[in-house]
Parts: C-alpha cells; sequence; structure tokens
C-alpha cells in the first residue's frame, strides 16, 4: 500500500520534471511548444551518448544533458522560435509540431528506431527497505532532483530580479522595453532553461519510460495534461497536478487495472470542470 | 455528342487496363508491406535486411522469372496497410503481398487477397486467427499459443504451480494469455493474477507491484518486444527476482534485437521460441554472420520469418515454373517443408500456418554477449488455438 503511494509519488514527480519545462515554456512565456518531447527526447540521448559510448558516470550525465538541451534550446530559439513569438496560437502548434517530426525522423535516422536503455550504476538499482516499504533507489533519486528543482524554480521567479524580469516581459513586453529590460535576452535564456529541463527530465525519465524517436508522441499528452491541470501561472499548479495525477494513475492501475488507463483521463476532467483554469491559476485578463 | 466521345474513350482505356494482365508478365512483383516507421520499425528493418539477404544469396530470377520486391511502409497503421495493399494490387499488379508487422495489418490485408486472389504470406503477425480470414493467407511467422502453450508444459514439468499473467491488452496479448492459461490449469497449475498492462503504458509499477503481492512461482511475461527492456529493468529494479519469482514466457521478451543492450537483469530468463540467433545449427551460424555482415545488427526471430517467406514465395514459384496464378501459387505452398535457420519447419496445408520446432531458451552470457541458450526442443509444434476449435 505504500510502496503503491510512493511509487505514485515516484511517477508524478517524474511527470513534474518532464513538463516543468513545459510549464515555464508555455505557462510564462505563453507559447505553446508542443516540441517540448523533442527536448526531453534529445536530453534523453544525450545521456545515452554520453553514459553508453563515453563511459561518463550517470550522475555527472544529468547536469550535462541539461546543458546541451539547453544550448540546443537556445540556439533554436534565435534562429526559428523568435519569429513565431507574436503569431496566433495556432500557427505555434503547427510550426512546433512540425519539429517533433522533424526530430522523430532525425533521431530515427541517427541512434536508429529501437529501445535505448541508459546504464545506470549499479546503487541506483534495487530497492531498500524502509518500515516495510520497498522503495525503488532510482525513483528516490528523482524525488530528490524534483524537490530540488521546484525549490530554485519558485525562488528564482518570485523572488529574483531576474524573475521579475521576466515576468514584466511577459506581461506587456512593450512597457518592459521601455523600462530598459532587454527581453529577447530574457525571453532567450528562459527559453534555454525551459529546453533544458524538458532534457534533463528526459534523461531521468528515459530509465522509466524508455527511450525511442516517437518518445515525443508518446508523452506529449502527459505533459500537456501536467500543465492544463496545474494552471500555467506558476510552478507549484503543475507541481501539485503531476503529484495527484501521479498517484491516481499508478493507484487506479493497482486497484482497477480494468480502468487503469483512464484514470488519468478522470482526474483531468474532474479537475477542468471544477477549476477550468487549473488547479492554481489567477483568471486570464485578456 | 460529347458525353458519347467520353464513354467510349472510357470504354477503351478500361479495356486496355483489363487486356493487360493478360500480356506475359516479365516480372515476378511482391508487395512487401511493413512498418519501418513508429514503435514498430525494428520488425520491418528485420524483415527488410532478411529479405535484402534472400535475394542476395538467392538471385533475383526464378523460373525464368525476374523477382522484383517493392518496399511500403505502413507504419503499422491498419487504414495504411490496406490503402497500401489495395495500391500494389491494383497499380502496381503485384503477385503477392508480404511483411505485415502486427495483426491488425495482417487482418486489414485479408479481404484485399481473397477478392484479388493474391497469396499474402505473413511474415511477423503472430495472432492465431489470421491465417482463418482468407485462404490465400500463409504464414511464416509463428503463433503465440505456440510457444505459450510449450512453457505452460515445461513450467509444470519443473513445478511451477502459481503464476501470474502479465499480458499487453492486445490480441496477441489475450492469445498468449488465454493458451498459457488453459494449458496450465490444464496440468494441475493456478494462475492467481491476470494482469493486462495497456498498450501505451510508460510504467510497469503499478502491475509488478501487484504481481509481486500475489507471490507466485514465476510471471508470465507477454509484452511487445520493444518494451522487454524496460520491463525486465523494473522487474529486477522492485527487487522481483530475488524474491524467487522466476520471469517465463513466449520469446518476445528477450527479443535478440535488443537483448545485447537489456544488461545483466535479464540473465535466466526462461523462455519458450522458435527462434534464437544463438541456435546450434550450421545454417543458423551462417546466416547470423552473412546478416551481421551485411547490417551490423543481429537478426532476430522477425527476421527468419521474413527469410522464410521469401523461401516459400521462391518454392512455389519454381514448383508452379513460374505461373502466378494465386491459386495454383497457395496450393504449391501447402505442405511444403524445408530447413530454415531456426530448425526444420512446414506449412500445414490444412490451416497454411507453420508447424515448427519449439525451443526452450535460457538467458545466458557468452562471450561477454546475452544470448537465449537454447536446451530442450519441442518437434513440430502446430498451432494450438486451430487445433482448439477441432
Amino acid at each position: 500500500m505504500l510502496t503503491i503511494l510512493f511509487d505514485g509519488i515516484a511517477y508524478g514527480m517524474l511527470l513534474f520534471v518532464v513538463a516543468c519545462g513545459l510549464a515555464v515554456t508555455l505557462g510564462l512565456m505563453n507559447f505553446v511548444n508542443l516540441a517540448h518531447g523533442a527536448f526531453a527526447m534529445a536530453g534523453g540521448y544525450i545521456t545515452v551518448i554520453l553514459v553508453n559510448w563515453l563511459g561518463l558516470p550517470f550522475l555527472a550525465s544529468l547536469p550535462l544533458a541539461f546543458l546541451f538541451t539547453a544550448a540546443i534550446g537556445l540556439v533554436l530559439e534565435r534562429t526559428l522560435y523568435v519569429h513565431v513569438y507574436t503569431r496566433t496560437p495556432l500557427e505555434q502548434v503547427l510550426f512546433t509540431i512540425g519539429l517533433v517530426f522533424m526530430s522523430v525522423a532525425a533521431v530515427d535516422y541517427v541512434m536508429g528506431s529501437q529501445q535505448q536503455f541508459v546504464s545506470i550504476p549499479s546503487y541506483l538499482q534495487g530497492q531498500i527497505n524502509l518500515f516495510g516499504v520497498g522503495i525503488g533507489r532510482y525513483r528516490l533519486l528523482i524525488i530528490a532532483v524534483c524537490g530540488l528543482l521546484t525549490i530554485a524554480l519558485q525562488f528564482s521567479l518570485s523572488k529574483t530580479r531576474f524573475g521579475s524580469r521576466l515576468r514584466a516581459a511577459v506581461d506587456d513586453a512593450r512597457v518592459a522595453r521601455g523600462l530598459g529590460i532587454n527581453v529577447n535576452a530574457v525571453f532567450a535564456v528562459t527559453f534555454a532553461v525551459g529546453t533544458g529541463l524538458a532534457g534533463l527530465g528526459g534523461a531521468l525519465g528515459a530509465e522509466i519510460l524508455g527511450l525511442d524517436p516517437i518518445f515525443p508522441l508518446k508523452f506529449m499528452i502527459y505533459f500537456l495534461i501536467v500543465v492544463t491541470v496545474g494552471g500555467t501561472s506558476s510552478i507549484t499548479g503543475p507541481f501539485i497536478a503531476s503529484l495527484v495525477l501521479g498517484i491516481g494513475d499508478v493507484a487506479g492501475k493497482y486497484y482497477v487495472p480494468q480502468f487503469g488507463a483512464f484514470i488519468i483521463y478522470i482526474i483531468m476532467i474532474v479537475v477542468l470542470i471544477w477549476r477550468p483554469q487549473g488547479l492554481f491559476s489567477r483568471a486570464v485578463a485578456k | 455528342m460529347l458525353r458519347r466521345q467520353f464513354l467510349l474513350s472510357a470504354a477503351v482505356v478500361a479495356s486496355a487496363f483489363a487486356a493487360y494482365p493478360a500480356a506475359a508478365q516479365e516480372t515476378v512483383k511482391i508487395g512487401l508491406i511493413l512498418p519501418m516507421t513508429g514503435q514498430q520499425a525494428s520488425t520491418g528493418k528485420q524483415i527488410d535486411a532478411a529479405v535484402k539477404l534472400y535475394q542476395a544469396q538467392h538471385g533475383t530470377t526464378v523460373a525464368g522469372k525476374k523477382v522484383e520486391v517493392i518496399l511500403k511502409d505502413d507504419g503499422a497503421v491498419p487504414d495504411n496497410t490496406k490503402r497500401i495493399a489495395q495500391e500494389l494490387i491494383v497499380n502496381d499488379k503485384v503477385n503477392f503481398i508480404a511483411g505485415f508487422g502486427v495483426t491488425p495489418a495482417a487482418l486489414a490485408a485479408a479481404p484485399l487477397a481473397t477478392q484479388a486472389k493474391v497469396p499474402e504470406v505473413v511474415m511477423a503477425a503472430g495472432t492465431s486467427i489470421i491465417t482463418e480470414r482468407s485462404p490465400y493467407i500463409v504464414r511464416t511467422s509463428f503463433t503465440l499459443p505456440q510457444s505459450s502453450v510449450i512453457i505452460a508444459d515445461w513450467a509444470l514439468k519443473n513445478n511451477i504451480k502459481k503464476v501470474v499473467t502479465l499480458v499487453s491488452d492486445y490480441a496477441p496479448g489475450a492469445d498468449a494469455e488465454k493458451s498459457f492459461a488453459e494449458r496450465i490449469k490444464a496440468g494441475g497449475g493456478e494462475i492467481v493474477a491476470a494482469i493486462r498492462v495497456p498498450l501505451a503504458n510508460p510504467d510497469f509499477a503499478p502491475f509488478l507491484q501487484r504481481a509481486a503481492d500475489a507471490k507466485p512461482d514465476a510471471l508470465f511475461v507477454f509484452v511487445p518486444s520493444g518494451q522487454g527492456g524496460t520491463f525486465m529493468k523494473q522487474f529486477v529494479e522492485r527487487g522481483l527476482d530475488k524474491a524467487g519469482i522466476k520471469v517465463i514466457g513466449p520469446g518476445d521478451v528477450t527479443d535478440d534485437d535488443l537483448l545485447p543492450n537489456m544488461g545483466d537483469a535479464v540473465v535466466g530468463t526462461v523462455t519458450a521460441h522458435m527462434y534464437s540467433a544463438s541456435h546450434p545449427s550450421q545454417m543458423n551460424k551462417d546466416y547470423v554472420a552473412a546478416f551481421e555482415k551485411a547490417n551490423n545488427f543481429r537478426p532476430n526471430f522477425m527476421s527468419v520469418g521474413g527469410y522464410d517467406g521469401m523461401h516459400l514465395i521462391y518454392e512455389a514459384l519454381k514448383k508452379t515454373n513460374g505461373d502466378t496464378d494465386g491459386d495454383k501459387l497457395i496450393n504449391a505452398m501447402k505442405g511444403m517443408k524445408w530447413e530454415s535457420p531456426r530448425g526444420p519447419i512446414s506449412i500445414d496445408p490444412e490451416t497454411r500456418d507453420i508447424v515448427q520446432n519449439i525451443y526452450i531458451r535460457k538467458v545466458e552470457k557468452v562471450n561477454g554477449q546475452l544470448y537465449n541458450q537454447e536446451f530442450a526442443t519441442f518437434d513440430a509444434v502446430k498451432d494450438p488455438g486451430k487445433a482448439d476449435k477441432k
């Protein structure tokens, strides 16, 4: 019973790590970035290359996956994304879904279509027994990383100067520019961080979710559910949403397996009927 | 006036088309429909490589005719399969349709094979019912009941009585679950829990926990080959191997294609299947060597399905002397026997399904590489799914 709760929390945390980057780009920047999963996949494949091919330790490859993916995100932001910021959501959707298909084909071509397995170190494998509850070591790592991330993100958005600049740039780019904020730079950095988080999520998630070229399509629905249920104006929203969905999904599959796959959608529908803006969200004033 | 001219010219065009097949065909065309992209792409890649290898080894001319393979990608989506099969039959005038990575794809093409009297050679899909859907379907892969029943027999012999089944929730999974459960119950065994996992399931945790709570002797597993590695990793992560639960199942869990990357988690897994890359015959050694040389990856059970499918087509053409009449070809295929890299196989003349040896194998490390090592053989196994109905 407690093991199920633990697994649910870990799964929810994993969803959060993968989806919080989207909460940053979609939620804070108001940009419909369906290519989020492609960056997560990039992080996963970077980890495979670093760990399996170059023999780097797994834990060291996690920050590198973040940095490399952030770099890719930065380049794409400056060259491609910057042209679609002001376009309609539909155009953004078409543009980013196109990127997804291109990434799927490119990864298929370069890395092959088979499943990739990251070789994680032996101290992260297996379970430890705490008071009779079986706890997976790898899942414990996910929870730790996720906890740190949440605190860091929430702090930097609400308490730092950069956070206020970002919020200003999002709310009214023209006025922000007038106040001397370099809006382009703020957006570029934010986007890079968002994609970097996706990369980190992909790197951590590959072990549990599996990794193959259709990863971005397979898990797009999960990222979107987390962000929709959580609301887009804060980091706490998606965090709570991830936990609720993760625990609900795992417990549902354990106790009522015949409906297992649908639990996550039922939770989504109930939450959205109750709070159409998501769990934690201010009403959009537009 | 205009309308009459149009009708006339249309009639001329139509009759020209009708007359076309009568003109002697110098090439025999095989429409090879495979998932080359998407989740089942490894199946397509394996079969495509095997078909190319067969043609490289046996030439492209049979009974005085040139054999041309037209490869099409259906992404394992049955709607695509149907459209592509139709195009191949109507526009390209193929004499065979072949391939079919998944059961729904093979079924989608079945009515077309019947209607056009074109033999459909199923090289991968493994649900029992497939060959019953058209008298023109012949299978060279395997059926899931074939291996599921055998592994049940093996389990009973080795005193495995309490079993949890865990299968992916789609037709082949249901097939595997049903035939395994029936056999094990008939032998005095017990299914303590039957778990179905949604096909697009990212995390096995809750299902594995259920399995662990039931405390079985063994866990019978069927998941599509791509998910086998993820499954085994989580199985070990949960410590089920240490709890003394054995993993048994049909061979998809330890697919040769993925086995080298699965890590030591899978060592000791016992499966029943019709092919292993380490099958100890000279023919297979040559086959694996040639295949690895040409492709840089290991052949798996899908590849032999493709290789033998080509052999079946070649031999049938030899028997009919190059005649491509669908009925004659199917008759030529019925009862055909030959030696394959997987061992002796034949086509059951009644069901047009494959009859083959099923081997019990255990994953072991050989020269630093993981292989399914065969250690017991069940000879000439027919598809039990059909025997049940009689």
